[in-house]
């Protein structure tokens, strides 16, 4: 359990993302975040928030802290290169008849 | 709360057994009617956004399966009422809720306890009526008995972090555990219908389900590092209609609508 008041965590209890699948077999898709002091709390605020309409069928709780991301400003350096090199894109092929594109 | 016109099951029944099924499923839906109300009083309330909608959750639950319960008491009273008739339109005296479930919402811990003690009695009381001979009810019942599992889990970890949280938030969960213990008494009462209908199968026996509640509220309680009240006097009236003062304004305010406009439709 984490108190409110420990460095870090802004006055808020800590923040966690939740990712819901929406069936079985489906990739997890990012839903939000819920604020909660632990594990258990943060799976039962995220079913509470996230799945009140029969939205998923499984869910994962992260810490947001744990979660690494990008920032803007390696949008060029990260990104940017893919555009002008087309040979990456695999579409020069003619695809046979039949098959759908 | 729209009443279909389907037929009430083929179970034969005599006509004492049918009265006393119609008191029966009175007393399990104004339980989760009345406490369903309460519950929604913390719309907008609760302490943080996450717990505002959990509590909006079971309250949603707990209507529902009064909602289910009472259209089955109407259509086996048959007496021309519908669920709606019988939340809106009957006093005080005519519901058969216990005690308990009519108390102010109090604080957060009050709350919290309150359902825990609730949650764990109709879990067991669930489960027993999921094999009731009566396959309409046996069906509500397996329906109640999923969404009470998860509330008995959701404010199960609640009594556990007040009681063992903050010296403020341990005294409040004490205080409001003392508080509550002298109600549940009657939760596990048992008089001539529950007799009636335990004999015919339809009914569950209480008998064995408050041991396995003293057992579960005991573990949690430790848990929680709070002290279980020893006061041995129980409380009662509920369910044969002699509430406290609290139950007819909550009435006042949950019938209003009805009351001013009968039959007011949306």
């Amino acid at each position: 359990m984490v108190a409110a008041d420990e460095p870090g965590t802004n006055g808020q209890w800590p923040l966690w993302e939740v990712f819901l699948q929406p069936s079985g077999g489906a990739p997890f898709e990012h839903a939000g975040s819920v604020h909660a002091v632990d594990a258990e709390s943060a799976l039962q605020n995220a079913r509470d928030v996230y799945t009140r309409r029969g939205e998923g069928v499984n869910l994962w709780v992260v810490p947001s802290a744990a979660i690494v991301a990008s920032a803007p400003s390696d949008a060029g350096p990260f990104f940017d290169p893919g555009n002008d090199k087309p040979y990456r894109h695999p579409q020069f092929y003619t695809s046979p008849r039949g098959v759908r594109v | 709360m729209t009443a279909p016109a389907t037929p009430s099951t083929a179970l034969a029944m005599d006509g004492a057994t049918g009265g006393a099924l119609v008191e029966y499923l009175l007393r399990l839906g104004d339980d989760r009617l009345v406490l369903g109300h309460r519950l929604s009083e913390w719309c907008g309330h609760a302490p943080i956004l996450e717990e505002d909608i959990a509590l909006a959750n079971i309250a949603l639950d707990l209507i529902g399966q009064a909602t289910l319960l009472l259209r089955l008491a109407a259509q086996i009273e048959g007496a021309g009422r519908d669920e709606n008739a019988l939340a809106y339109l009957r006093e005080s005296i005519d519901y058969h809720n216990v005690l308990m479930v009519e108390l102010p919402r109090g604080d957060f811990a009050f709350t919290v306890v309150r359902q825990f003690l609730f949650s764990v009695a109709a879990f067991y009381q669930l489960e027993a009526l999921a094999r009731s001979v009566h396959e309409e009810l046996a069906g509500i019942a397996a329906k109640a008995l999923k969404e009470t599992r998860y509330h008995v889990r959701h404010v199960g970890e609640w009594v556990i972090k007040l009681g063992d949280g903050t010296a403020e938030s341990h005294e409040r969960a004490q205080a409001a555990l003392d508080a509550l213990w002298r109600f549940t008494g009657e939760m596990f009462l048992m008089d001539a219908v529950d007799d009636t209908l335990v004999r015919a199968g339809i009914a569950a026996d209480m008998a064995p389900v408050e041991p396995k509640w003293h057992a579960q509220v005991t573990d949690v309680v430790r848990r929680a590092t709070l002290a279980l009240p020893e006061g041995a006097y129980m409380q009662r009236g509920g369910r044969v209609g002699r509430h406290t003062e609290h139950l007819g304004l909550m009435l006042s305010e949950m019938q209003i609508l009805q009351r001013s406009y009968p039959g007011a439709k949306w």
